[in-house]
């Protein structure tokens, strides 16, 4: 006989248990391989660290060595996001907004093929195609506005520059965000949307009051992972870039500063000792800035939770 | 303002979809008029049409004539945009923006006519709007939060505060209540009795209480069959529809012997 207040034990279901287990195991998995990276990249890149490390005369020291390094890659990825933003949010509210059904359909296919191109195929259009196709313009930009410091310099004869990357690493992070801020903008409520316009709201206006404002949270969570991807891509910049070692605004001359992925794959196959772990150190700063970007990205969602419309 | 809406001869059609069917009628200014009759009766349709918010429906079209105070708001010249200005609407659910405070949802229609304004201006706006939703004693020291920190029958007296804020010449309720318990519905109910003094009101309700207890005239629509178009059977003063319709349909309906 059970009585009230007793200990009852819940009845627990075999589909219920089974599922909370594999949901379980995946989700340690993930913090598995997430703590054995960084262990390894810790312990690679530690002999690098050590005073009496030997570079042979590759790097002075670690930091000088990688700082440039560090700026090329946030300095490329953040140029490839001020473009690819503002182009993405526009494709997603063409989609989401105006196109019709049946071309907006054909829109996204084309995005999502866009998506799987191979970036080693972005990286020789962009040094085959878009350099010598651009240069012209460099050229233009550099005479005309060149009192502006981030057109000024020499310009290179190559089109093979800091914005030649951008554009090319934007239109490879475009696709994908483009799709997550459509589903965001996809899903802005119907009610939201029409109280916009029963108050008068023209297209636009309804769209600046309801749909961007609730799909705020969903563009900085597509420009994290567009980041993402630019901060961590390889191929298309060490194809592009004709780099060199030094911290250099100019968007138009030949005198850039690589990434720190493009610049491991470049060197990573001769390199050996101390220097090899030189190299993998500057994976441990791309691991880090990465981690950070992301937490920050958290903590200014989070920040404007009660207004996100979730509750 | 309050302004006479004149219907003559109304079809309104989702494409090739006759949903209503010739209405006739006028709705006084300063009154309240229920539009009532089972679902699908083309109730909603109606109201929406008073403020061409059916046109958001690719489709959807009228015929015949809709007049305020004389002007036909389907002439070619008249921008949809503009008659909306005119024209307050309260949804079934509460749809206050949820991305802004309290404050931005009661000032956000007057921004889309005017940019610029004071803060005083801004605060003096607020309070009168809220103060004429019946909400600013809740809300005075949370102007900041967000519009969805409120309780259902809040959100929809805020979105209430939003739509007379601009100073609308009509308001549209449809089923402001149908989503809210019986207290928030009673202050609803005593709401828009106040508004009357100064708007035309038409509100769409399937609480028949509801109409008896806050209206002046009421509309019953009705439906043939499905796949059929909602017709207005009867509009009348309210006491009398309620009480002697001249309808049989009407009678059935009001007494609950419907179908």
């Amino acid at each position: 006989m059970t009585t009230l207040g007793g200990q009852v034990k819940p009845k627990v279901r075999l589909g219920d248990l089974v599922f909370s287990r594999a949901a379980s195991v995946a989700g340690i998995g993930i913090l598995i391989t997430l703590a054995a990276v960084a262990v390894f990249l810790f312990i690679q890149a530690l002999p690098a660290l050590n005073p009496e490390a030997d570079f042979s005369g590759k790097a002075e020291n670690p930091i000088s060595y990688v700082t440039p390094y560090v700026f090329g890659t946030l300095y490329g990825s953040i140029i490839a996001l001020a473009i690819a933003t503002p182009l993405a949010i526009g494709i997603a509210l063409y989609i989401s907004h105006y196109a019709n059904r049946r071309f907006s359909q054909i829109l996204g296919y084309i995005m999502d093929l866009l998506a799987a191109i191979p970036s080693v195929v972005y990286g020789l259009w962009g040094i085959m195609v878009l350099a010598p196709f651009l240069n012209p313009t460099y050229l233009w930009l550099n005479e005309n506005l060149g009192w502006i410091p981030l057109f000024a310099g020499q310009v290179s004869a190559t089109g093979r520059t800091m914005l030649t990357v951008g554009i090319v690493l934007a239109i490879m992070v475009l696709p994908i965000m483009a799709a997550l801020i459509r589903e965001v903008f996809l899903q802005t409520p119907r009610l939201h949307e029409e109280a916009a316009l029963a108050l008068g709201a023209t297209r636009w206006e309804m769209i600046k009051m309801a749909v961007l404002p609730f799909g705020r949270p969903g563009i900085i969570s597509s420009m994290m992972l567009g980041l993402g991807r630019a901060l961590g891509e390889t191929m298309a910049v060490a194809l592009v870039l004709s780099p060199a070692s030094i911290i250099n605004f100019a968007l138009l001359t030949s005198q850039n500063s690589n990434t720190i992925a493009a610049n491991i794959a470049l060197h990573f196959p001769e390199s050996g000792g101390d220097y090899r772990s030189l190299l993998i150190a500057s994976g441990l700063m791309l691991f880090l800035i990465t981690m950070l970007i992301n937490m920050l990205a958290r903590y200014i969602i989070s920040r404007r939770a009660e207004f996100s419309g979730a509750n | 303002m309050s302004k006479r809406i004149e219907l003559k001869s109304l079809n309104v059609y989702y494409s090739k979809f006759l949903a209503v069917e010739d209405v006739n009628m006028v709705i006084e200014p300063k009154a309240i008029t229920a539009f009532i009759g089972p679902s699908g009766c083309g109730k909603s349709t109606l109201i929406r049409t008073l403020n061409r918010m059916h046109e958001v429906i690719p489709g959807a079209y009228v015929e015949g004539s809709l007049t305020m105070d004389g002007e036909d708001i389907y002439a070619a010249e008249v921008d949809p945009v503009k008659v909306r200005r005119q024209v307050g609407m309260v949804f079934q659910r509460p749809n206050p923006f949820p991305t802004m405070s309290i404050k931005e949802n009661v000032l956000s229609g007057y921004k889309l006519n005017n940019n610029r304004m004071s803060k005083s201006d801004a605060d003096e706006l607020t309070e009168k709007a809220l103060v004429g939703a019946n909400l600013w004693n809740e809300v005075k020291d949370r102007l900041d939060r967000p519009g969805s920190s409120l309780s259902g029958g809040q959100q929809q007296r805020l979105c209430i505060a939003r739509a007379i804020a601009v100073e609308p010449d009509v308001i549209l309720m449809d089923e402001p209540t149908s989503a809210l318990d019986p207290i928030s519905t009673a202050a609803i109910e005593d709401l828009a009795v106040e508004l009357k003094e100064k708007f035309t009101v038409v509100i769409v309700t399937h609480n028949m209480q509801q109409a008896s207890r806050i209206s002046d005239m009421t509309a019953f629509f009705n439906i043939a069959g499905t796949g059929m178009p909602g017709k207005l059977i009867e509009y009348d003063r309210t006491e009398k529809i309620f009480s002697n319709p001249t309808q049989k349909q009407t009678e059935d309906y009001v007494s609950g012997r419907f179908g």
